[in-house]
């Protein structure tokens, strides 16, 4: 039905000209979505001194970069970095657009659907091309968007008919990271960058950054709580047994929302998604968007009081008690066991 | 000083607070079952929307967009301390994505305005998209600051601003006007002020005073300019009132569709139970010991 590019493109967002692991893993996934809609995968690298970021972008499979490079681009800025990717889209009309949902990627993405006037879909925990039926009309090769809806285990699928270009944002490590199996040595395409005066009306006058924190992504066992746990002092024991066995403490949503656990720990559609071999999950409930981040762990044990809990439909091993006091036994009897 | 702010606010389901009565057999939530909050983030914007008009001077007036019945909303925005409050309602908006959402809100925000300073909370918990503030702000051709902890300084024509970036902060001036995102841990809330309570509980909408008994006895134009003349009317804005292009609202403005929606059936395998007991837990123990996952 629609005769326009065919274009994936992904936003390849860069610190210190290093690309983020979010974008690498949006080349891997953008790749076989160009693929399957037989175009080409572009990745559009705007900062300073990009030679690294380039190089990485097609060694995860880009066919051409598109290169914004100038000196005031080094740090990310909201209005010259939107106006340029605006600017680009207007042009170029990409079929696909994705970016990570970082703080940069979730305050890009907006102001450019907005702009572009497309349809924009936060934190999808999938994406995959297909077929849909709109209007009666069968639309080839959209965009599917699949992320967890609001209320209850339901996974919903959206998606663009209308228009052309179609825009999406995935956290970070819900996709694979694969280098391509034959990268090539596409294309550079240089993309002259004009300061405007409406590029300075926000200056930064600070900026301060630490490496990440939080350890979950690469860690192999991963000891994560709930609301379920109903105290701080309860949700500390997990940070014991952790100790004790060597892994790392994760929370669900309603934990962190409840102050038990910083942000940057939360596993989950709107947290970190997590492969490790042991996830704990300890008065988690197991709605779907806490599983949707943990669901590939290779053993889950689950350990929460009521039986019917969804957590214990994922789990491989399951206890049905009060989380507190069965953490506080499994922390002491692998003591005694160490021995 | 005298800065000219409006705030964004949502009312919203209860996320956090799904119980069974909720649930349809299919497992899909009955939205309408649900209490409705004051988006969390969004009460935070007011708050600091409050504070700013408070050390710096100013007015602030909030708006929102959804039925009539989010004129609670807005009546808890007047006990909190807001100076003006403004309902945008309208049966063609119902529906909206974000994008359609952004679009009423900059053609209410460009009719009411001009301001120097919108606040909108970063996101709303029914959806957490976190896009209607960005997106409004390329809408209004306005600078946008996003993840705002704390607002430094505010001058005449700039603001500096405290932002969350991945693995830290940042600190940005922008000119004005702008559009400020605010996280949660921005401010505290403030309660309502009983005062305030007391003096504004009456205040309505257009849509409340035309259902009212005394609207038989007096026409409406005189009973909302009675109220007005009281402080207590709510200003109420349709798609007429903003003469908004139909085309771009609800859900015919949407260009995200929900093409299906599937239950989730977890398709785990049969799994082992152990005991809560202290020897069903050395049991789970040694089987792991077994497995080589320690060490």
């Amino acid at each position: 039905m629609d005769k326009g590019s065919q274009e994936v493109w992904v936003f390849v967002e860069q610190h210190s000209g290093q690309p983020v692991d979010v974008s690498l893993e949006l080349l891997t996934k953008g790749r076989k979505l160009a693929n399957t809609l037989r175009g080409p995968l572009k990745a559009v690298v705007i900062g300073h001194e990009l030679d690294h970021a380039v190089k990485e972008s097609f060694r995860y499979g880009a066919d051409e970069v598109l290169r914004v490079d100038h000196p005031d681009l080094r740090d990310y800025k909201t209005l010259p970095y939107s106006r340029i990717i605006c600017e680009l889209i207007k042009e170029r009309q990409p079929r696909v657009v994705l970016y990570g949902a970082t703080f940069i990627g979730r305050d890009l993405a907006p102001r450019i659907a907005s702009n572009s006037v497309s349809g924009l879909t936060a934190d999808c925990t999938d994406l995959q091309i297909g077929d849909a039926t709109w209007k009666k009309e069968l639309c080839e090769n959209l965009l599917l968007q699949i992320r967890p809806a609001f209320g209850g285990n339901i996974v919903a699928t959206i998606i663009t008919p209308d228009v052309h270009v179609q825009m999406a944002t995935v956290r970070e490590g819900v996709m694979e990271m694969m280098p391509a199996k034959a990268p090539c040595d596409g294309k550079i395409t240089n993309i002259l960058y004009e300061p405007t005066a409406a590029d300075q009306l926000v200056k930064i006058i600070e900026r301060h950054r630490e490496a990440k924190r939080s350890n979950l992504k690469g860690a192999p066992i991963i000891v994560a709580g709930g609301y379920g746990l109903g105290t701080q002092k309860n949700f500390n024991l997990l940070y014991e047994l952790a100790e004790v066995i060597g892994g790392e403490v994760a929370g669900t949503r309603a934990a962190v929302d409840a102050g038990f656990i910083p942000h940057d720990q939360q596993v989950g559609q709107t947290g970190l998604t997590v492969r490790p071999k042991l996830y704990i999950a300890c008065g988690i409930s197991g709605a779907i968007q806490h599983v949707a981040g943990m669901h590939d762990a290779n053993r889950i044990i689950a350990i929460n009081n009521d039986p019917n809990a969804p957590i214990f439909d994922v789990c491989h091993y399951g206890i049905v008690g009060d989380a507190a006091s069965v953490v506080a036994t499994f922390t002491e009897t692998y003591k005694k066991k160490l021995k | 000083m005298n800065f000219n702010t409006v705030v964004m606010v949502k009312q919203v389901p209860d996320t956090s607070n799904i119980s069974g009565e909720v649930m349809k057999p299919d497992g899909t939530v009955n939205r309408a079952k649900l209490p409705t909050i004051f988006n969390p983030d969004d009460k935070v914007a007011l708050e600091l929307a409050l504070q700013v008009r408070d050390r710096f001077g100013g007015k602030v007036t909030a708006v929102t967009m959804g039925p009539p019945k989010a004129a609670e909303l807005l009546r808890d925005c007047l006990y909190m301390g807001a100076d003006d409050v403004c309902l945008i309602t309208d049966r063609k908006f119902g529906g909206a994505d974000t994008l359609a959402t952004s679009y009423i809100l900059s053609e209410t925000i460009q009719k009411l305005g001009p301001f120097d300073l919108v606040f909108a909370g970063r996101q709303a918990i029914d959806g957490d998209t976190a896009q209607v503030g960005p997106q409004t702000a390329e809408k209004l051709g306005l600078p946008q600051i996003t993840y705002a902890e704390e607002v430094i300084d505010l001058k005449e024509d700039k603001i500096v601003v405290k932002r969350r970036i991945d693995g830290g902060y940042e600190i940005l001036e922008s000119s004005l006007p702008v559009l400020i995102t605010v996280l949660q841990e921005a401010a505290t809330p403030r309660p309502f002020k009983a005062t305030r309570l007391m003096a504004l509980k009456n205040a309505r909408t257009r849509l409340e005073l035309e259902k009212m008994p005394e609207t038989a006895a007096k026409p409406l134009d005189e009973l909302i300019s009675d109220y007005k003349n009281k402080g207590l009317y709510i200003q109420t804005l349709s798609r007429e009132d903003l003469g908004v292009d139909l085309e771009r609202c609800g859900i015919q403005g949407s260009p995200t569709k929900v093409h299906k929606v599937e239950s989730v059936v977890l398709t785990g395998e049969e799994h082992k139970q152990f005991p809560a007991t202290r020897e069903g837990i050395g049991e789970l123990l040694d089987s792991l010991i077994e497995e080589h996952f320690f060490g």
